[in-house]
């Protein structure tokens, strides 16, 4: 069979993306440029970036919408481009619009995209169920609030219980309540054990869901690893921050491990690679409040690839 | 089959639930027919208003049959002075007066009208001429036996119905084609189902089943309101009006697919749909019929693919022509269908 035939078997793991050389231009502006990706089969693979980093065009060659101007791209072993009707009840699409037909229902909307992909019409009872979207089901889609819209175009993209399920920033323009419900409905497809790609600027987002993350700016991607690798890879100091007055930045700078201390809108701020004699020295003199401590985040692994801050 | 089914329920249901679809596709063309129909309901049989100044023998005294005719024509109105009836005639309220001197019948008329002058002055001399035969004696060689090669019956409605048609199918066809396409791209939709494994033809095709099933709507409530409320009479072959309406969908949807091609928004395309639609509806027939019409309209009508489906639909609806008369039109309007129809495929996008 071409389909396993064509899958590459890396370390007993298949890939079931796999891209090389992929460049896209628009004009003048190279929005892809020389991307290598795979994507072992099961994994929450997350696409990040700040606007304009690429990440659409990226997902859309992926997705076969768009005709690459140089590379290759195998997803689940085939060809992508041109339109390859044999590969796409097996791939799952969430664009960033809410594409829908108009005036149907959402049982409507998603029994249609049942008939679509010919799969059983009891699917449609299941996707309303795993999206939440059961009190709505009589509901036209114009009336859906932006997340309600947004976890139906979920639930379109998975009626046909397809291997890999491509989002493009599913989570944008959702209030913090949505997103969080959304999270959820995100984590329940990918342990369902289908692989999941999303795109995102959300580095927190992309720091909870995603087993492994690329970092992608300018059209490159920068690295792809793990949100814990990246972070630890940084070898970034801890941050410990406390009220001001507790005790005084010379003072501060004394305890062993500390590497620098400030003051900082009203707080002291030190800066250790090591925190627990700090924090030890920090409770002897009755100086934790108002305690915080931070590691490195995805924004710290962005700043030292790119060498400038993280503005979505 | 599923495929296609689902496109087509999600088209339907889709165009039924916007009320604005039914207003411009049926009950905007309906208004039209109703408007029409009131405002000539009478114009065949229309008389002129003729006053009788003082006595007018030669009138008065017609045999029983040719008084009979006479008056089918004009209504009289007596008046006894001349001066109130020809400050009538000078305003246009009647179109002539009459009054007889001895032997010699005076007409006055304003050349104001010079056609309905004409007419009444004709008219008029031939009952003269008759009065005269018949005082000589004379037992006429030839009579003139006029009659309409339509339906004796033949009303303005018989014309007015199957224009007025015409222009609501290649309406319908040419705004049902063009506008969802362009809000479908645009909301991305497009790129939605073409990431399903659909056919290009089953979305086509699905959006042809819904145009017909539009045009045949639109057929049925205006031969219905038509033979209903104005006394519409279908000739024999009507029933040919179907394949005409079948393949003129074919054709208006290819220009929809057109407009809605080059379109960036919905409006742009329902702009462009509107100025195709509307001038051709004009040159066409669809509005005035085109009988009248001076002969280089008739002849650009012929170009137009509403004039051949107005044309095709009067022959076989009114004029009593046999199915055959359909089979021109149709082939034109097929040719049309092919040609717009590959040029619409060369346009087509997906994708903005």
């Amino acid at each position: 069979m071409r389909l396993s035939a064509g899958r590459a078997k890396i370390g007993g793991m298949t890939n079931v993306i796999e891209t090389r050389g992929l460049v896209k231009n628009y004009g003048e502006l190279t929005a892809v440029d020389h991307v290598d990706l795979t994507v072992p089969e099961g994994t929450f693979f997350g696409l990040l970036g700040p606007n304009g980093a690429g990440k659409t065009t990226t997902l859309e060659l992926i997705e076969g919408i768009r005709q690459p101007d140089a590379g290759e791209i195998r997803v689940l072993g085939e060809p992508v481009w041109p339109r390859n009707r044999s590969l796409l009840p097996r791939i799952g699409v969430q664009l960033q619009a809410s594409a829908f037909f108009e005036r149907l229902t959402v049982e409507e909307q998603l029994r249609c995209f049942a008939d679509l992909y010919a799969v059983n019409t009891s699917r449609v009872e299941e996707m309303i169920r795993l999206v939440g979207l059961e009190e709505k089901r009589k509901t036209r889609t114009e009336d859906l609030s932006g997340g309600q819209a947004q976890r139906l175009s979920i639930a379109c993209s998975l009626i046909h219980d397809p291997a890999i399920v491509f989002l493009d920033e599913p989570t944008a323009a959702l209030d913090p309540q949505a997103r969080r419900n959304l999270w959820d409905v995100l984590r329940a497809i990918n342990d369902e054990g289908r692989t999941v790609v999303l795109t995102t600027h959300y580095m927190d987002e992309a720091e909870i869901l995603c087993d492994q993350v690329g970092i992608i700016d300018h059209g490159r991607i920068l690295t792809v690893d793990t949100p814990r690798n990246l972070i630890t890879g940084l070898g970034a100091a801890y941050r410990i921050v406390v009220s001001e007055g507790a005790i005084g930045v010379e003072e501060a700078r004394g305890i062993p491990g500390v590497e620098a201390a400030s003051l900082e809108e009203g707080s002291l701020s030190l800066s250790t690679h090591d925190p627990a004699p700090a924090l030890t020295a920090l409770a002897e003199r009755n100086a934790l409040q108002g305690l915080q401590v931070t590691g490195a985040t995805l924004e710290d692994v962005f700043l030292t690839l790119t060498g400038r801050e993280y503005r979505a | 089959m599923r495929t296609f089914r689902a496109l087509a329920r999600a088209q339907w249901l889709g165009f039924v639930r916007d009320k604005q679809n039914w207003f411009w596709i049926l009950a905007f063309p309906l208004m039209f027919l109703v408007l029409f129909g009131f405002l000539f309901r009478d114009a065949g049989a229309s008389k002129n208003s003729l006053a009788e100044v003082g006595s007018v023998a030669v009138i008065d005294q017609l045999p029983p049959d040719a008084k009979a005719q006479f008056e089918r024509l004009f209504t009289v109105t007596r008046y006894a002075d001349p001066a109130p009836a020809l400050a009538k005639v000078r305003k246009g309220d009647l179109d002539a007066a009459v009054e007889q001197h001895g032997s010699a019948v005076v007409l006055h008329f304003s050349q104001a009208d010079a056609v309905t002058a004409a007419r009444v002055q004709g008219t008029l001399s031939a009952f003269i001429d008759g009065a005269n035969m018949s005082i000589a004696g004379v037992k006429p060689t030839f009579e003139l036996r006029p009659e309409a090669v339509e339906d004796q019956s033949l009303k303005p409605i018989q014309f007015i119905a199957p224009g007025l048609l015409g222009w609501a199918v290649a309406m319908g066809a040419t705004f049902n084609a063009a506008m969802p396409f362009v809000t479908w791209r645009t909301s991305k939709l497009l790129r939605r189902i073409r990431l399903a494994p659909m056919r290009t033809e089953e979305l086509i095709s699905s959006r042809l089943l819904v145009s017909l099933v539009v045009a045949f709507v639109q057929m049925g409530v205006f031969l219905g309101v038509g033979v209903g409320l104005f006394g519409l009479k279908l000739t024999g072959s009507w029933f040919m009006a179907i394949p005409l309406i079948v393949c003129a969908t074919l054709t208006f949807m290819a220009i929809g697919l057109i407009a809605g091609a080059i379109s960036k928004t919905a409006e742009a395309a329902s702009g462009i749909a509107n100025v195709i639609i509307l001038p051709m509806a004009f040159l066409s027939g669809s509005f005035i019929p085109l009988d009248q019409a001076p002969g280089w309209l008739q002849t650009i009508s012929k170009f137009l693919p509403l004039g051949q489906l107005n044309k095709g639909m009067l022959d076989v609806m009114v004029r009593g022509q046999g199915p055959g008369a359909a089979l021109v039109p149709m082939a034109v309007l097929l040719g049309f269908a092919l040609v717009f129809g590959l040029i619409a495929a060369r346009l087509f996008r997906w994708e903005d």
